[in-house]
């Protein structure tokens, strides 16, 4: 089943950098997708467009269709805040809000009008357990999220983003930061969550992304190369520049 | 959640108060104008240039008024940017870190002291001082107000100074010291030209406030206007415009000419502000920009 | 002897590596006697007006009306009069003030019209204190006929607050890092939400120590209230906002240069008054801005 269908996407921001160009491509629902490639490549853009992030930035143009369960996300009349609650957002260095470990994950129900102590309490704990953080951090809730650890920290803030249900989660190399123990327990994760919500990630290795791809989508300056099974696309790709960068040639 | 109308509500008030800046210049601009303008159709041009301020008598000569100003501020000038630039340079170059941290306290508690507080004592300490050591009539005169002004624009300056010589970056420093420069050659040739910009608004701040203020120098300053033409003048009385403005206008009746007059003095005094301050900030501006272009 | 030969050495040879030194050292003391000449009038003038002024100072000064003229007593009504012209000063230019910040900082897009707002607050912060009492007298005391009054006064110490309110504000804001915002709009948060949950809490101590030192400002200044709101000597405390009231700069100029016979005591006595109150603004400012520097989460 496709979760999100990209036609003819074009980006530009006004000082021209990492511009996307006519990109076409799927992402197929409970599967983890990855979007890998060399730095300025567009994988953030294309990121920031499916929950429309980049309305914060300086978008010069932006054309094209994101399709995401039958409506264009690029449509300006949407509900863009309901929209960011569908499509939950991990970023590379763990950003925790200054607050308690529990006021970080409560924030976002909060904001759209969740009171119900029950409610909160659910989620904190739902939350936590998939991300797997719940057995570190239950007894100290309170706490301010900045005493955690760098991996805790990006634990936490993989909770944050599934407090709100979504249905996809974006992921920009969550792990960039980490060591590899804690790198394991997030792709872990993922693999788990997976089967109940759609996962787009920019990696930030070439081996990562071939430990957790399902679907894999090469992008090179803007342009979507390639794109196809993870087994079939690290082993045998089908374009040149695709294999240079696999092989490390270039990047 | 919160409705879409009070967000819309919000937005619009953050809105109206951000522009509140420019309308409160344009309506102080606009009732200066108001009630001064008429002064140039009631006295004429010969009469506000002449060197005689007598208002009782229908003399209303700016002169004296704007040379007592001018005096007092050059004064304070020479006695306020020496002290506030070498102090600057010394809290931001030479003294260690728990020396900085004492020092800055200081100075901005000294900006912090209210005027009348220093004219206070400028009457009852600093003139009789200067009357006996330079042996002169009065101690209220243009001298006693410029040290006063110094001590008043000095805080300005070091601080503004102090961060201008900060945000220096330290590789500047660094690559002066490893060609064999010693710090002392590094501040005068390299850091502080780096800042001039910074440095220069900081005097033109300087120099603001002590064009601007009332208290101190009428509490001290003798209040006498005649046209300070002799280097002598320094040593006798003297009257600002600021000091003329707060000491006639209790006791004009309103919309007579004096307090047109008065008005109109206001109105030039905000005239030289306004030039002082946006020559100030397009000289902070552009060492911005010479920096961000010097660092991108 | 060593000293000379050292002087002579600095003329044979300016450049070389001792007399450069010695040249640091001359320029670095001189420098330090500036710094001293600049630091020492403070303690000078605080330790002066606190040794003459003690004497002064009783439950009875602080807490009567003068009498004899004003020659002896209390200095009760000034006292209050300062308080109200402060609270009326807060209460008109805080929002506001906090407000344009918040407009600058999270708002105004990069434009002409942002530019004009910002030099207009420089321009507002330039103005001589004299020019904003003849502004209140024009358009408040005369124009929208409120009188000498404490309203009066409290608007114009307000505009003349507003910038220094704005840009420690705006500086505030600024600093919270960006990418708390980020975050905050990613799970789905309005612009508003994510300035009343995350920006503006974090930013308060650092807007808190703002607005102390802007009203720290207000309280001393007197010229912006010479004719919009003070008055020499009231018989009464003033009971309503349209009330002329004393104040306590205002009473310090016109007793040491208006009264004649006036006890040199009450004089020294108002003044440091006047300074401990400014002063201990400045105290609790100051102690707001390194706590918060010593909790913050970021």
């Amino acid at each position: 089943m496709i979760k999100i269908q990209v036609e003819h996407l074009n980006l530009q921001y006004s000082d021209g950098k990492e511009s996307l160009r006519d990109i076409n491509m799927d992402i197929a629902a409970n599967q983890i997708t990855v979007v890998f490639g060399p730095a300025g490549g567009g994988k953030s853009s294309l990121l920031r467009v499916f929950n429309r992030l980049n309305d914060l930035a300086d978008v010069k143009l932006i054309s094209g269709k994101v399709i995401l369960d039958d409506i264009d996300i690029l449509d300006p009349r949407i509900d863009v805040t309901a929209l960011r609650r569908k499509v939950g957002m991990v970023f590379a260095r763990p950003v925790v809000l200054p607050m308690s470990i529990r006021s970080n994950l409560t924030y976002g129900l909060e904001i759209s009008g969740e009171k119900r102590e029950s409610e909160l309490t659910e989620a904190v704990e739902r939350s936590l357990r998939l991300s797997a953080l719940w057995e570190e951090v239950k007894d100290r809730l309170n706490e301010p999220a900045v005493s955690l650890s760098g991996g805790q920290q990006q634990r936490l803030c993989l909770a944050r983003s599934l407090v709100l249900k979504p249905e996809v989660i974006l992921l920009d190399e969550p792990t960039s930061g980490l060591d590899p123990i804690s790198t394991g327990k997030v792709e872990a994760t993922l693999q788990e969550l997976k089967e109940q919500y759609t996962i787009v990630l920019v990696p930030h290795s070439v081996q990562q992304a071939a430990r957790v791809a399902d679907s894999a989508a090469f992008f090179l300056q803007g342009e979507l190369i390639e794109q196809g099974p993870g087994k079939e696309l690290f082993i045998k790709p089908n374009d040149k520049r695709t294999e240079d960068y696999i092989m490390g040639r270039f990047g | 959640m919160r409705n879409k109308w009070t967000e819309f509500a919000l937005n619009w008030l953050i809105k109206i108060s951000g522009y509140s800046a420019i309308i409160f210049v344009g309506l102080i601009f606009f009732f200066l104008l108001r009630e001064g303008l008429p002064t140039l159709g009631e006295v004429s041009i010969r009469n506000l240039l002449s060197p005689r301020w007598y208002p009782i008598e229908g003399y209303f000569g700016l002169l004296p008024l704007i040379g007592g100003s001018l005096l007092v501020t050059i004064g304070a000038a020479l006695f306020s940017i020496p002290i506030g630039l070498c102090t600057a340079v010394f809290i931001a170059e030479v003294a260690p870190r728990w020396a900085r941290e004492v020092l800055k306290p200081l100075v901005e508690i000294l900006g912090g002291v209210p005027s009348v507080v220093l004219g206070f004592l400028g009457i009852l300490i600093l003139a009789p001082f200067l009357r006996r050591f330079l042996d002169i009539p009065t101690g209220l005169t243009a001298l006693t107000g410029s040290i006063l002004l110094g001590a008043i624009a000095v805080p300005t300056i070091v601080t503004v100074a102090e961060d201008a010589l900060d945000s220096v970056p330290r590789s500047y420093r660094d690559a002066s010291l490893a060609l064999g420069a010693t710090e002392w050659q590094t501040i005068w040739r390299v850091t502080l030209p780096a800042a001039r910009s910074g440095v220069i608004t900081a005097i033109m701040l300087g120099i603001g406030r002590a064009i601007g203020e009332t208290m101190a120098v009428m509490m001290v300053t003798g209040n006498a206007p005649v046209l300070p033409v002799k280097l002598s003048s320094f040593f006798s009385p003297v009257r600002t415009m600021t000091a003329t403005i707060a000491a006639e206008m209790g006791e004009v009746a309103k919309n007579s000419t004096h307090y047109h007059v008065l008005f109109f003095i206001g109105l030039v005094l905000f005239i030289i502000s306004l030039g002082i301050n946006i020559a100030a900030s397009t000289a902070a501006l552009r060492q911005r920009q010479r920096s961000e272009r010097i660092l991108s | 002897m060593n000293y000379f030969r050292r002087i002579g050495q600095l003329r044979a040879n300016p450049n070389s590596s001792a007399s450069r030194n010695l040249k640091q050292r001359l320029g670095f003391s001189f420098l330090f006697v500036m710094a001293i000449l600049t630091v020492t009038p403070i303690f000078a003038i605080v330790i002066y007006i606190l040794f003459k002024g003690l004497p002064a100072i009783s439950w009875t000064f602080l807490t009567a009306f003068p009498t004899d003229g004003v020659k002896a007593g209390g200095i009760f009504p000034a006292i209050i009069g300062t308080f109200y012209l402060t609270i009326g000063t807060a209460i008109f230019s805080v929002p506001l003030g906090i407000g344009a910040a918040i407009y600058l900082s999270e708002y105004a897009p990069d434009s002409r019209w942002t530019r004009m707002i910002r030099i207009a607050i420089i321009n507002l912060a330039g103005i001589p204190s004299v020019v904003y009492g003849l502004f209140g007298l024009g358009i408040f005391v005369i124009f929208l006929r409120f009188g000498t009054s404490i309203l009066a006064g409290s608007l114009t110490l307000s505009i003349m607050t507003l910038p220094v309110i704005i840009s420690t504000a705006e500086e505030a804001l600024r600093a919270v890092p960006q990418s708390f915002r980020v975050v905050s709009i990613s799970v789905g948060a309005t612009r508003w939400q994510t300035i009343r949950r995350i920006v503006l809490p974090q930013s308060l101590p650092g807007i808190m120590t703002g607005v102390i030192l802007g009203l720290e400002r207000a309280a001393g200044e007197t010229a912006p209230i010479l004719f919009t709101a003070a008055s020499f000597f009231l018989p009464r405390l003033p009971n309503s906002p349209l009330s002329p009231t004393m104040a306590l700069p205002y009473h310090l100029f016109v007793i040491s240069t208006q009264v004649p016979g006036m006890p040199v005591k009450i004089q020294y006595g108002t003044a440091l008054v006047l300074i401990a109150f400014v002063l201990g603004m400045n105290l609790i400012a100051t102690t707001i801005r390194s706590r918060a520097r010593a909790h913050r989460q970021w």
